[in-house]
């Protein structure tokens, strides 16, 4: 009898020992029992303006492989067909997976298209130890916009390591919009628990379900881009190296963004995405991935001689009376003018009337020596500058915007030396050319200033996310130190440049439309010249307000004031009167003039 | 006859008829969880294993209720004929039985009903057991004796072998503990744990090897057992030579025969044993290390008990069992459905319900006044006792996998209504103890 009682407390005490005392066989069993699936979240989608798509998500899969589940014999050479890789690339990665765990599920091929993956899945149960597990790829129904949206790609470790939330196998957005609002567009992980058997087949929801929490889907975003506008800018602009800002002056709402050459977005997203980055941007000279519309920096040429024109009026050192011989000898002049006033010389672009201009405002005798009273009258104008949006980083909501340059007193002195310099010295600035830099962007938005008549909202490509409104920032006007008064005379010349006989961009005209613009040709050392164009229209009420620069195609208003035109008959009047104007855009071609002269086609 | 009947039905002994029923219903809850799945929900779907466990129960109660009706004095007069009918079933199985899972272990009726002879032969042998040592010549003191009960549960146990069924072979030798109760020496039973202890060092210490000092001579690990027995033999012999004339003889033909055997355990063990028993052996003590491979039964079912935790996971939220990780789970391995889903807790009541059937069958056993009837309770006991002991020991890795049922509990009409034979021809002796003398 003794020993009954013996055997039950040997059985007893074994059994509190492997029951109660021991964890490792609650590990064991959670381990094999339960999976652990991740609910991702769908990434918020992009609309335009007027509730177009720019962005949305597609079902895409990942393949899984749990290496201890994978049965030998393993049918490799029909199973490297089905799902397309290489013997060599499915020994490294199943060594790759057996590194990471024996146990636990890691990646072997990433987001399959959800076609590809109906003919995977169709077979997968030949292949024990292989699961999918759903994510989103990002897709982009009109190829358009690519350097607006950005692009995401699998989080490293170092994303891991900055920003705790992140885990393996996440997505981020590391350019463009994508990166700017990824905290409102990743949405929140759900974590579902299964049971699985022993063949590893799901049984059910572990505990019903209490542990599991479902995925929040990202905040939708509402765009500022016109997808028409934006695609019509792209299509004007294939064949050449350039950028086209077009901004809602009213708001800051940048309606288009377009940067010559573009790529088409679907090339950065899925299995292809590394492979096709390399291509995009080892393997081609023309670096499309660059953002030219807020990277690219030139010197703002003729249209500068807008905002000289608005500090000298400001300053009293003209009126719009002033008028100034077009002494050539100076400074190199063109046209057949001889001593305009302010709207003349706007419109003829005269530089010997900035020239003089600038003097004043350099030179306004405030000291007795030119060299002292100089850098009195650089710093006054450098701060009027400042205002109208230049040398300063307009905070739009893409990263890398760059700020342009307008010359300090501590540049010169560490150019030329203290006192070592006065307006002879740095004259070059008075018409846009010299030490200044300007970003496309910044050009559009002093289009904006323009058409309204001395203020800004920091441009901006967000209207609404999920239901918010647009940040704060984006709703403050700024205002330049120009009193309103003094555009009157401006725009008048605008007026006449686009619609007057003679007028530098009468390519910019439009019947039905008041459009008002300014010509620039930036020279371009041994190249030939920068085509830029600045405008706004209609005049009262402006609607759109738009810079386009052309690289290398010459004079501004041959390229950049026509296709400027286009841009605003098409956003007003949604429709074009003369196809021929746009043909002609169409087929010019400006990239790799160099090429063309070698081969002596041209 | 008014009487008569009265006096019957207060005679049995309850405790054991709920001990019994206890036992089956919680078996059948765990059979229940073990198989359950959302779509066969059903208590009474025969499709599935509780369904027809459902059956066998309420089967099983009809077939008790009749024992009880059957005039007792067959069980004593015919104990030969019982045991020569089932060790006629287990001839008859090796010639026309079916062979499941490479065993010929079943009789398959009209394709729908297995019935397992094994199950039925421990009945006979049983009852032949307690009908020859419960004659007036026999002492189990005699050879001859000993002998003749050898051979009575040698035969089912040969015939089983053949099927092969070694774990229900192995039941036969439950029997030591009766023969013990009727006055076998202690020393037979302190060989036997001897042998036993011998042959798990000798499967240690052949892993091993070891250096004579001094010599470049390189020996394996068993012949320092053989050495520590003659070193230890010896000095035992030394000593006791002047005190004990007699003494130094058996210390000397036991460690002769120690010798022999741990010398011996190496061929038996590599060449006679087949290769799953050798390494489920290996398994068990730890000699080698497989739980993907031959040790997955054993290493799964600790899982499933291990994860149980205190109190378990709960009715039918048993993932290990369920879900097939565990093998045989209806069977077998069914206190792994225990261990899972009622934790120590469960496991703790289904221990002590045994412990407490057992020693009520003792209590039952040496209240008789039959010499039969008490031969035949130790008989039960130890059958269930070895089945008890050696299943969950299984279970919760302190026995090498043997594939024997839990009483009552394991999923099988055959075993369900062999154990419910056993159990009620012993309540029915029970109950007429007072009118049966010899």
């Amino acid at each position: 009898m003794a020993i009954f009682i013996v055997m039950g407390l040997t059985f007893l005490f074994r059994l509190f020992f492997i029951q109660v005392i021991d964890d490792t066989y609650k590990a064991s069993a959670d381990n094999q029992a339960l999976r652990y699936v991740t609910q991702y979240p769908s990434r918020g989608i992009i609309y335009d303006r007027n509730g177009e798509l720019l962005a949305f998500n597609e079902a895409a899969y990942d393949l899984m492989v749990t290496p201890r589940q994978v049965i030998q014999p393993f049918d490799t050479n029909n199973f490297c067909d089905l799902v397309g890789v290489t013997q060599e690339e499915f020994v490294e990665r199943m060594q790759k997976a057996r590194r990471h765990s024996r146990y636990k599920a890691s990646a072997f091929e990433k987001q399959i298209p959800a076609d590809e993956w109906a003919i995977i899945s169709e077979k997968l149960y030949r292949y024990p130890g292989f699961h999918g597990e759903k994510r989103t790829l990002r897709r982009y129904p009109m190829p358009v916009a690519s350097h607006v949206l950005g692009y995401i790609s699998e989080v490293s470790q170092r994303d891991i390591e900055r920003e705790p939330y992140y885990q393996m196998g996440d997505y981020l957005g590391v350019s463009g919009l994508e990166k700017t609002y990824e905290p409102d567009l990743r949405g929140t992980r759900g974590m579902k628990v299964l049971m699985v058997d022993v063949h590893n087949s799901i049984k059910g929801k572990y505990m019903d379900g209490a542990l599991d929490s479902l995925p929040v889907p990202g905040l939708n975003l509402v765009s500022t881009l016109d997808r028409k506008l934006q695609a019509y800018g792209e299509y004007l602009m294939q064949g050449k190296k350039g950028s086209i800002v077009a901004i809602e002056p009213s708001t800051g709402e940048i309606l288009a963004m377009v940067s010559a050459p573009s790529y088409d977005p679907n090339l950065l997203v899925g299995r292809d995405r590394s492979r096709n980055y390399v291509e995009l941007s080892a393997n081609d000279s023309l670096d499309p991935l660059f953002n030219r519309a807020i990277n690219a920096v030139y010197r703002p040429g003729s249209i500068f001689k807008l905002v000289q024109s608005l500090i000298g009026l400001q300053e009293g050192v003209i009126t719009p009376q002033t008028r100034i011989r077009c002494n050539r000898g100076i400074i190199a002049c063109h046209g057949s003018h001889t001593n305009d006033d302010l709207k003349g010389a706007i419109q003829h672009s005269c530089n010997p009337y900035y020239h003089q201009v600038y003097k004043r405002l350099i030179q306004s005798g405030k000291a007795n020596s030119i060299f002292e009273d100089s850098p009195i009258g650089l710093t006054n104008w450098r701060e009027y500058v400042l205002s109208f949006g230049l040398g300063t980083t307009l905070e739009t909501d893409i990263a890398g915007v760059k700020k342009g340059f307008v010359p300090d007193v501590a540049f010169y002195n560490k150019w030329y030396g203290e006192k070592r310099w006065a307006f002879s010295t740095i004259y070059s600035n008075s018409i846009g050319e010299g030490e200044l830099g300007v970003v496309p962007i910044q050009m559009a938005n002093l289009a904006c200033i323009l058409a309204n008549r001395g203020y800004y909202y920091t441009p901006h490509l967000v209207k609404e996310r999920g239901g918010n409104p647009k940040r704060d920032m984006y709703l403050k006007r700024n205002y330049t130190m120009i009193d309103s008064i003094h555009f009157q005379t401006v725009l008048d010349a605008l007026e006449a440049v686009v619609n007057e006989p003679g007028g530098t961009a009468r390519r910019a005209r439009i019947d039905s439309i008041i459009v008002c613009g300014k010509t620039g040709t930036v020279q371009n050392k041994d190249r030939p010249d920068h085509s830029v164009f600045m405008a706004f229209a209609p005049r009262e009420n402006p609607k759109i307000a738009i810079a386009v620069y052309v690289e290398d195609a010459g004079f501004g208003g041959t390229w950049a004031a026509p296709i400027s035109s286009l841009m605003i008959e098409q956003y007003i009047n949604d429709s074009i009167q003369n196809p021929l104007k746009e043909q002609r855009i169409v087929e010019a071609n400006f990239l790799n003039p160099e090429i063309k002269l070698q081969d002596g086609t041209d | 006859m008014e009487r008569t009947r009265r006096t019957f039905w207060s005679d049995v002994d309850w405790t054991l008829v709920i001990l019994f029923l206890v036992l089956a219903l919680m078996g059948w809850i765990n059979i229940y969880a073990a198989s359950y799945n959302e779509e066969h929900q059903s208590i009474l779907d025969f499709s599935m294993g509780y369904g027809k466990q459902l059956v066998w129960i309420i089967a099983s109660l009809i077939l008790g209720f009749v024992i009880m009706l059957i005039d007792v004095r067959i069980y004593d007069r015919l104990a030969y004929v019982i045991y020569g009918a089932t060790t006629l079933m287990l001839i008859m199985v090796l010639l026309v039985g079916s062979e499941i899972k490479g065993a010929k272990s079943w009789f398959t009726i009209a394709g729908v009903v297995s019935l397992q002879p094994s199950e039925f032969a421990k009945l006979g042998t049983a009852l032949a057991v307690s009908k020859f040592m419960s004659s007036m010549n026999v002492k189990i003191s005699d050879l001859q004796s000993r002998l003749t009960i050898i051979a009575i549960l040698a035969i089912p146990g040969i015939l089983i072998t053949l099927q092969p069924d070694p774990g229900s072979t192995l039941v036969y030798a439950s029997f030591i503990l009766v023969m013990y109760r009727e006055g076998l020496s202690g020393k037979i039973l302190l060989f036997g744990l001897l042998s036993a202890v011998l042959f798990i060092m000798t499967l240690f210490l052949k892993q091993t090897g070891f250096g004579i000092p001094f010599t470049e001579i390189e020996l394996n690990g068993k012949y320092a057992l053989v050495i520590a027995i003659v070193v230890l033999s010896g000095t035992s012999i030394a000593l006791l030579k002047n005190y004990n004339k007699s003494g130094w003889q058996s210390i000397l033909i036991g460690a002769i025969l120690s010798i022999g055997f741990v010398l011996s355990v190496d061929y038996v063990f590599d060449n006679l044993f087949k290769d799953r028993h050798r390494n489920r052996i290996n398994e068990l003590l730890g000699i080698i290390s497989d739980p993907t491979g031959t040790g997955y039964n054993q290493h799964q079912s600790k899982i499933a008990i291990g994860s149980g935790g205190f109190s378990g996971k709960g009715f039918l939220q048993g993932t290990q069992t369920k879900y097939d990780f565990v093998p045989e789970q209806s069977t077998d391995f069914i206190f792994c459905t225990v261990g899972e889903e009622w934790g120590f807790i469960g496991s703790f009541v289904v221990i002590a319900l045994f412990i407490a059937l057992l020693l009520r069958i003792i209590f039952i056993a040496e209240r008789q006044r039959s010499k039969f009837s008490r031969i035949y309770g130790y008989s039960v006991a130890s059958i269930l006792f070895f089945h008890f002991t050696i299943n969950i020991a299984m279970t919760i890795g302190l026995a090498p996998v043997i594939g024997i049922p839990l009483p009552f509990f394991s999923y099988g009409g055959s075993s369900l209504w062999g154990f419910t034979l056993l159990l009620f021809v012993l309540i029915k002796l029970d109950s007429e103890r007072k009118y049966v003398l010899r």
